[in-house]
Formats: structure tokens, C-alpha cells, sequence
């Protein structure tokens, strides 16, 4: 390539100007040939069905009953957003989302401050961390949900052994919530650990270095050079856990199913209880709209905090 | 897991000056390591459990208190995972054959559309570029309970309702938004001028990207794609709502019926749970360098 760039003259010479004249004509036609597959796979799986969404919203459809949809306006989001049950779903979702990624964000980052720590090993410490969030949700909720089975669950055995009786983990009312919590803990700190290290391994070493030569404390230097440089990245792994944890479904349908009564029941649980087990499909999607608005508003201001750490 | 080891520093970030250490280091760097150790363990021990459950016989996976250590091995569960009862193939085999079928489709299908996207928003000026970045973006992060509703509404009057094909389209839609974001990362790294350059040579841009630019970007896509596999390999939401019959459903949600009766063998679930996610943890050594980049949907890289 550096031979052509020697001779652009000749090069241009040799071939006539015609491309010059058609580049930005074909530029612009092979950049739509490119991007409008992607983009009418995008409208129709996922744009279409959420417009159609949209539209049912507004009625009375059931998709188990033959009779057409009827017009109702706005009555299926006036039902959701005064709706009691609704509060509690959104207050489980909060404390759910809240409880998991503060849990996440400080052992996360505990972690890999711990792991940066080290000189030696940490390329095996750090892989062997990881191991819990690669595994589907599926595998993740049921064997927790063996693990802490009243009976013969090995967690109830340890405690047993500590001379602490046995817990009804799943089945009671404040312990099943808690334990959601816990096991998406479980298989997220990885996520945070991993996104924490790699800000904690990109801080300039020439800052401890002058820290250092000045005496700074320990707490000192972790005050005032590690967690400033680390907590624009730290910030975009916590609202990009956040936004997951709010439209987490698989975890609490295969650990709990929303049981003991309605304690584990969070917005996406409840969605799916009203569009596939009530068949209220146009309810379902009126909720599904509020809850894309929901996502859509997460997304913007993450995408803003990346845009900023871009920059900056 | 690697980003630290083999790009960056080969030393801790935390230099101790010599003195320093030399008091109250040795202790502290005891605490560090016992805590960390503890730590592991904590974070391992299920993963650990569930190997150990799939070799143990049903008596000592029903042990009370439970057993860690001198159960009788056996291999029967994993047997079990593949053989039916009766000799020939078990459903979980069937279902695990679907989901190498489904992740593979979508997979190829989500790079094939994904790459040239990427390659066009990374090298030209369009309108509104930014606004349609969020929006491919925006539809990655889209609850799967709520897309579900009227994509099964939509499957049924297509027919594509447990089918293969209809589980192909939906994750290779989820798929192609992670693969535009993600190479655009690759394709901003490879500089336009290596196109310009092949341009004044007489070449058209699209003979200039096939020639010049897809071979560099060879590693990228492999990466992408392992993601793309992942994903579409763990799927569970649409896959438990729109196929229902033994012949198409995916493994997570086969896995998942294993405890849909009265009793559960556990042993069972233990072993298919191995055999499942043994792939995704291969994979994910593989790509160990992106992983970074390919958790947050290749928005942060280092």
C-alpha cells in the first residue's frame, strides 16, 4: 500500500475520472445496501411487533378470544398506572433492582480491587471469578433453587452443621426476595469486577508513583486517584445492570415464579402473568409500552454517561 | 478475564515504596489474600456443587446432611442426559441439537446483516447517525417478556409459531444490534485510509472492504460472533414462549421442564446443566480478550 501512495498521480491517471464524479452517489447506495438489511431485520422483529403492541394497547384485545379488539383509549393505562397491584409489582422491582446492584457494584468492585492488588495469579483469579455470569440464567435458577431447597439443600446443611436451623429459603414471604437478590448478586458481581478491573488497570502508574514520593496515605490515594478515574466506567457497568436487572424475567420464573403469594412478583414477572396466563393482551401491552418507555429512558441516559467517558 | 495480564501493566498499579511494605505490608497482603481466597471460594462453590451433583448416585445428592466428600462416582446422569429410557435419543439430546441449530443460524444470520452495518456507520457520514446508533442499541435492551407478547401474535398469523426458523429471525434481530455496536469498535480501529489507498489504486469501495478491510477485520467478527453464539445458545424467554413441542424446543427451556414434575431428579438437571453451559465456557476462554467489550455490548473497550 505504501507503494501506491507514492505514485497518486499516476495511479489517478491511469484510471479516468469517472469514479471521482460517481463516488458519492455510490458511496451513499453502498451504505444503504449495507445497513438496510440490518435495519429491516431490526423493523420487522422488533419495531413492527412493538407498533402493533402500541396499537392493541388502546383496546380491549384478548389473543384466546375470536372477538375483534375494541377501541378504549387510554383506559388500559389509566387501569395499570392506578393500579394497586401495579404499585407493589414496581415497589418489588425497585428493592429487587436496588438490593442486586448495590450488592453487585460494592463486592464487584471490592473484588477487583483486591485482584489489582495482586503481582501474581491474577489472570487465573480473574478468569475463574467470571465463571458464574457466563452460565444461563436457566442453570443459574435451578440449581440455586436446589441448593437452597428446605430439605436437602446443601446451603440449609451448612447452616445446620453451624448449629443454625433450617430456613425456608424460597417459600417464605421475606427470604424469597432476599434470596433472588442474592443469587443475581451471585451471578453479576463478575460483571461488575470485570468492568471495575479494567478501569483499575488502565489508572496511570505515574499518579501512585507521585503519591507516593508525597507520602500520601493508602486512603489517600484510593480517595483521590482510584476511585475518581474508576467511577465514570463503574457508573456505566451499574445503569447497564440496572437496566437488566429491571427487565430480568428467566431468574425469577425458574427460582421462585413470582411465589410465596406475590413477594418475588416483579414488573416483567407480572407483565407475562397478564399477557399469557390472563390473556389480557391489550392490558399486557399497555404495561409492555410503559415498561419499553422505562428501558427506553435507562438506555438514553447510559448512552449519555458513555458518550461523556468518550469525550473526556 | 485477561484485559489486565496480557495488555496492561505487568506489575500491580499500587507500587509500595520499599519501606512502606517492609512494615505493615506482610500482614496486610495476608488479609488480602485469605479475603480474596474466601471470596472465590464463595463465588465457586455452586459451580463446583453442580459438577459434583452430576457424578454423585441419587442416594448421596439426597444425602442429609449433604455429602462433599466419599460419594460413589457414577456417570448414569450424564448417560441419562443423552440415552432415553428405552435406548435411542433422549429429548435433551434432541433439544441440545436444536439449540446448536438455532444459535448457529442466528448467529451466521445476525453477522452476515451486522458486519456491513457496522463497516458502513463506522466509515461514512449519514443522516442522524447518532440517532440511529441509539435506536439499534434501544432495541437490544427491549424486555423479552414484553417483545414477546406481540411477537407471538405476529408468529401465529405467520405460522412461524414453534418453528425453528420464527426462534432464527428473533435472535438474529437481538443479535445484529450487538453486532453492529461491537464492530463498529473493530472497524473504527482499522484506519480508512487503507480503503483510500486502494481506492486510488482503481478499486471500487466495496472491492476496497472485501480486499482490504474484511480480512483485518477476521479476528473482530470471530469475537463478535462468540457473543452472538452465547447469547442466542442461553436464551430462555422467547424460546419457552414460542416453541412448545419436543422436536424444536431449545435446551434451556428442556432443561428448565426437567422439574416441572412431583419429584425432580436432580442429578439429571446437574448433568444437562454441565453438558450446557461446558460450551459456553469454552467460548468465553476463547474470546477471553473481548470480554470487556462484548458484556456491554462493545460500548466500553480498553
Amino acid at each position: 500500500m505504501s507503494t501506491t501512495t507514492d505514485h497518486p498521480v499516476q495511479e489517478a491517471s491511469s484510471t479516468p475520472p469517472a469514479p471521482g464524479r460517481s463516488r458519492p452517489l455510490s458511496d451513499r447506495g453502498l451504505a444503504v445496501a449495507f445497513i438496510s438489511p440490518a435495519m429491516l431485520l431490526l423493523l420487522a422483529m422488533s419495531v413492527f411487533p412493538l407498533l402493533w403492541a402500541l396499537y392493541l394497547s388502546f383496546t380491549d384485545y384478548s389473543a384466546t378470544r375470536d372477538v375483534p379488539a375494541n377501541f378504549v383509549g387510554l383506559q388500559n393505562y389509566i387501569d395499570i398506572l392506578t393500579s394497586a397491584q401495579v404499585h407493589q409489582r414496581a415497589l418489588t422491582t425497585l428493592i429487587y433492582v436496588i438490593g442486586a446492584v448495590t450488592l453487585q457494584t460494592v463486592l464487584g468492585f471490592a473484588i477487583a480491587y483486591l485482584i489489582s492488588r495482586r503481582t501474581h495469579g491474577r489472570g487465573v483469579l480473574t478468569t475463574l471469578f467470571l465463571v458464574p455470569m457466563m452460565l444461563s440464567p436457566v442453570v443459574v435458577g435451578l440449581f440455586w433453587r436446589f441448593m437452597l431447597d428446605a430439605q436437602f439443600g446443601v446451603i440449609n446443611s451448612m447452616l445446620g452443621s453451624l448449629g443454625f436451623g433450617q430456613v425456608e429459603w424460597l417459600t417464605r414471604q421475606r427470604t424469597a426476595l432476599l434470596s433472588l437478590i442474592v443469587v443475581d448478586t451471585w451471578q453479576w458481581t463478575p460483571f461488575i469486577m470485570l468492568i471495575a478491573l479494567a478501569g483499575l488497570t488502565a489508572v496511570p502508574k505515574y499518579l501512585y508513583e507521585a503519591a507516593s514520593i508525597d507520602r500520601a496515605s493508602e486512603w489517600f490515594r484510593f480517595r483521590n486517584i482510584t476511585l475518581p478515574l474508576v467511577w465514570p466506567l463503574l457508573l456505566i457497568a451499574v445503569m447497564f445492570r440496572a437496566i437488566e436487572a429491571f427487565r430480568l424475567f428467566d431468574l425469577v420464573y425458574i427460582l421462585t415464579s413470582g411465589g410465596p403469594g406475590v413477594s418475588t412478583e416483579t414488573l416483567s414477572f407480572h407483565v407475562y402473568k397478564v399477557a399469557f396466563l390472563g390473556f389480557n393482551t391489550g392490558v399486557a401491552s399497555a404495561y409492555g409500552i410503559l415498561m419499553v418507555l422505562v428501558v427506553i429512558v435507562l438506555a438514553q441516559l447510559y448512552l449519555r454517561y458513555l458518550n461523556k467517558l468518550k469525550e473526556g | 478475564m485477561a484485559i489486565s495480564i496480557q495488555e496492561a501493566v505487568p506489575t500491580g498499579p499500587v507500587p509500595d515504596d520499599p519501606p512502606r511494605s517492609r512494615r505493615g505490608g506482610r500482614g496486610r497482603a495476608v488479609v488480602e489474600v485469605v479475603l480474596l481466597a474466601a471470596l472465590a471460594i464463595a463465588m465457586l462453590f455452586p459451580v463446583l456443587w453442580i459438577l459434583e451433583t452430576s457424578i454423585k448416585e441419587n442416594r448421596d445428592v439426597y444425602a442429609v446432611p449433604a455429602k462433599f466428600f466419599g460419594f460413589r462416582v457414577t456417570l448414569d446422569h450424564f448417560k441419562d442426559a443423552f440415552v432415553a429410557a428405552g435406548g435411542g435419543r433422549s429429548d435433551l439430546s434432541v433439544a441440545f441439537l436444536n439449540s446448536v441449530i438455532v444459535a448457529g443460524g442466528s448467529t451466521a444470520l445476525a453477522t452476515l446483516f451486522g458486519v456491513p452495518a457496522a463497516w458502513a456507520y463506522s466509515r461514512f457520514d449519514l443522516r442522524a447517525k447518532k440517532d440511529q446508533l441509539f435506536f439499534i442499541l434501544s432495541t437490544r435492551f427491549m424486555p423479552p417478556v414484553v417483545v414477546v407478547i406481540p411477537v407471538f401474535l405476529m408468529y401465529r398469523q405467520l405460522g412461524l409459531i414453534n418453528t425453528k426458523l420464527g426462534l432464527v429471525l428473533i435472535y438474529a434481530a437481538f443479535n445484529v444490534s450487538f453486532t453492529i455496536w461491537m464492530m463498529k469498535g473493530f472497524v473504527d480501529e482499522v484506519p480508512s485510509e487503507y480503503e483510500d489507498a486502494a481506492m486510488l489504486d482503481g478499486y471500487t469501495r466495496f472491492q476496497a472492504f472485501r480486499r482490504f478491510t474484511l480480512p483485518l477485520l477476521v479476528p473482530g467478527i470471530a469475537a463478535t460472533a462468540v457473543f452472538a453464539l452465547i447469547f442466542s445458545w442461553n436464551e430462555f424467554v422467547f424460546a419457552i414462549f414460542l416453541t412448545s413441542s419436543q422436536d424444536v424446543r431449545t435446551a434451556p427451556p428442556a432443561i428448565a421442564g426437567l422439574i416441572g414434575g412431583t419429584t425432580v431428579d436432580w442429578g439429571l438437571v446437574a448433568a444437562s446443566a454441565t453438558v450446557f453451559a461446558i460450551p459456553v465456557l469454552v467460548f468465553a476462554f476463547l474470546v477471553r480478550k473481548h470480554l470487556v467489550a462484548g458484556v456491554t455490548l462493545g460500548a466500553v473497550r480498553r
